[in-house]
């Protein structure tokens, strides 16, 4: 049984900035000492809408990157894209209001103990954890190669300097707005085989994690994917964020995404058994 | 100033402070020992435990409402055997005082898990959580049956013997919630645990479907609060001498005083902590203010006070 990330803290954070980046809203929050305890793949709940808010649960955001050295102390960013009730009131709270929030939670996207060839593959706002995670690579030595897709261009993720710490970086919309037309999943074959991959690491919506998982096991490659499941508390207590998981026995549990996850073996995920009864 | 005597009893169960979380809402206590010693608040009512494993409802589970949440999970658990030989030595080590609830498809089962907690040590009591919204068959919701609910805790009753308190956890989905509360009385229940979610559903417009796995599923928080307090109010009004632990949609001290002023001699905490995990520690500081700023010099004296007749009337 794995038990809630030992990091874990409630605190009150102020927002440092708040920038409109197309689609998204790039969030800066003061998070402190708290900084030094992020994973990439971890994530933060937020309490949203203030104290007489009908909104009653935390929302989930995945951290993107964090900082430990800036001048305001140690910082995380997320990116926020404004689609529900709970990210648009965060969307539209500027510098210097106080959020109160728990981080890190969850699991931690695992790094190879050798430098070896591995591809970042994001799906929408989901790739924003990867940049985090490029860069980690990157220091390890690895060959960080990195796939982007989405419904259309401006769905795209793709911060300029996000490309530094990576070897190439292509982007596949499915109307051919931006990038190549196509998915992001086709080429990944070719990649795995050209550059000898030896992990895939992946965040984005759960169609994309499956056909991932499908290609990596064809290819007996390790595939680390962040998984997306509507959350209430983000801390282990409500049990609406399960997802079918094998065992080590081969039987299959409901696993919490927030505390066996959001970080979880692809292989493992039991992605036709999604939302069926077990 | 005196003290604030904050401590409260069900049964022959003593409690220092009148606040637990709520069955199902702190799954068995660990995560929420990230944040407080859980042996700062009253105690911890576990996640309702059945005999087996299981899996509970398909996702998605939860959809959030207006000042409230729906869930379909379906009691999902380990069974009572990995229960036992992992949960209850946490909480015991924690210095946790522990209400374990339990859960039955059938009379039969209750009395099966009563039969293994009997000889547990460290449990202060048991919840008889035969008010699940979120089975199989609503047939089978026993709370919604005078003579179900009755033999359930009959059954548990005569199994567990006279030592361990029993509560009843009641569904407010009901037409005579005093009549069932009687009958479980009756048949040897110590206290009530008022009230389980109430049954709802959500539609999704977009798929133009049931949004939940489970189609409907047990409403929860404030949005349920109002008919938590008449529930507790209702019931205590009846049985004065039998304590409650009220529950539904408590998120501050205030809400938590409006509970014990109906009757209430206890209150859970559920839907607050998924939204923060630390309300419990707030709730049971602003409780205990909340009474020390009325004149109050124990909690029991503000037990059901909302039935008192007026000073002059």
């Amino acid at each position: 049984m794995t038990q809630i990330n030992k990091s874990a803290k409630q605190l009150l954070a102020p927002i440092v900035s708040n920038k409109r980046v197309g689609q998204y809203h790039q969030i800066i929050i003061n998070i402190g000492d708290v900084a030094a305890t992020c994973k990439p793949g971890n994530f933060v709940a937020i309490s949203v809408g203030g104290d007489s808010s009908r909104m009653v649960l935390r929302r989930a955001f995945a951290i993107s990157r964090v900082s430990t050295s800036t001048t305001v102390g140690g910082t995380m960013e997320l990116i926020v894209a404004p689609h529900g009730q709970g990210s648009k009131w965060l969307c539209a709270q500027g510098e210097g209001v106080v959020l109160d929030l728990v981080a890190p939670l969850g699991t931690a996207f695992g790094i190879p103990t050798e430098p070896v060839p591995v591809l970042l593959v994001g799906g929408g706002y989901g790739s924003a954890p990867l940049f985090g995670l490029a860069e980690l690579l990157n220091s390890r030595g690895c060959r960080v190669d990195m796939l982007l897709g989405a419904s259309t261009g401006s769905k795209i993720y793709a911060p300029m300097e996000g490309k530094r710490a990576v070897n190439s970086m292509r982007i596949y919309t499915e109307d051919g707005s931006m990038g190549v037309a196509g998915r992001v999943t086709d080429p990944i074959a070719e990649i795995i085989r050209d550059l000898n991959v030896a992990v895939i690491y992946s965040c984005g919506p759960m169609p994309m994690l499956a056909a991932i998982t499908t290609i990596a096991d064809q290819f007996d490659v390790v595939h680390q994917c962040a998984v997306e499941e509507s959350m209430a508390c983000g801390i282990g207590i409500c049990m609406t964020c399960v997802l079918p998981v094998e065992n080590e026995d081969g039987s299959i549990s409901n696993l919490r995404s927030c505390i066996d996850g959001p970080v979880m073996d692809g292989s493992k995920v039991q992605w036709s058994k999604v939302g069926q009864q077990l | 100033m005196t003290a604030l005597d904050f401590s409260t009893t069900i049964g022959n169960a003593w409690f220092p402070a009148p606040t637990f979380t709520a069955s199902g809402c702190a799954s068995s206590g660990r995560e929420l020992a990230q944040f407080f010693p859980l042996r700062e608040m009253g105690g911890v009512v576990t996640k309702s435990v059945m005999s087996k494993m299981r899996p509970g409802r398909p996702t998605p589970r939860m959809a959030e409402t207006p000042s409230g949440m729906l869930n379909s999970i379906g009691l999902q658990g380990p069974g009572i055997d990995a229960f036992l030989a992992k949960d209850v030595p946490y909480l015991v080590e924690q210095k946790a005082r522990i209400i374990v609830s339990i859960a039955g498809e059938t009379v039969e089962e209750y009395s099966t898990l009563a039969r293994k907690l009997r000889s547990v040590s460290g449990i202060s009591a048991i919840e008889v959580n035969i008010s699940c919204p979120n089975v199989e068959n609503r047939g089978l919701v026993f709370a919604c049956d005078p003579e179900a609910s009755r033999r359930v805790i009959d059954g548990v009753r005569r199994t567990i013997g006279g030592e361990l308190p029993i509560i009843a956890k009641l569904s407010p989905d009901v037409t005579d919630l005093v009549s069932i509360a009687k009958g479980v009385v009756d048949a040897g229940a110590d206290g009530l645990a008022l009230i389980n979610t109430v049954l709802g559903m959500v539609i999704n417009v977009d798929t133009m479907r049931p949004h939940l796995g489970g189609k409907t599923g047990g409403l929860s928080g404030p949005a349920i609060r109002p008919i938590a307090v008449r529930a507790v109010y209702q019931v205590h009004a009846a049985l004065p001498q039998i304590p409650i632990l009220g529950m539904g949609g408590i998120a501050s001290g205030k809400d938590a005083l409006e509970m014990i002023l109906a009757g209430a001699s206890g209150v859970s905490i559920g839907t607050a902590s998924f939204g923060n995990p630390t309300a419990i520690m707030s709730i049971q500081n602003e409780l205990k203010q909340l009474l020390t700023d009325r004149g109050f010099t124990s909690l029991k004296q503000a037990v059901g006070f909302a039935h008192r007749p007026n000073e002059g009337e």
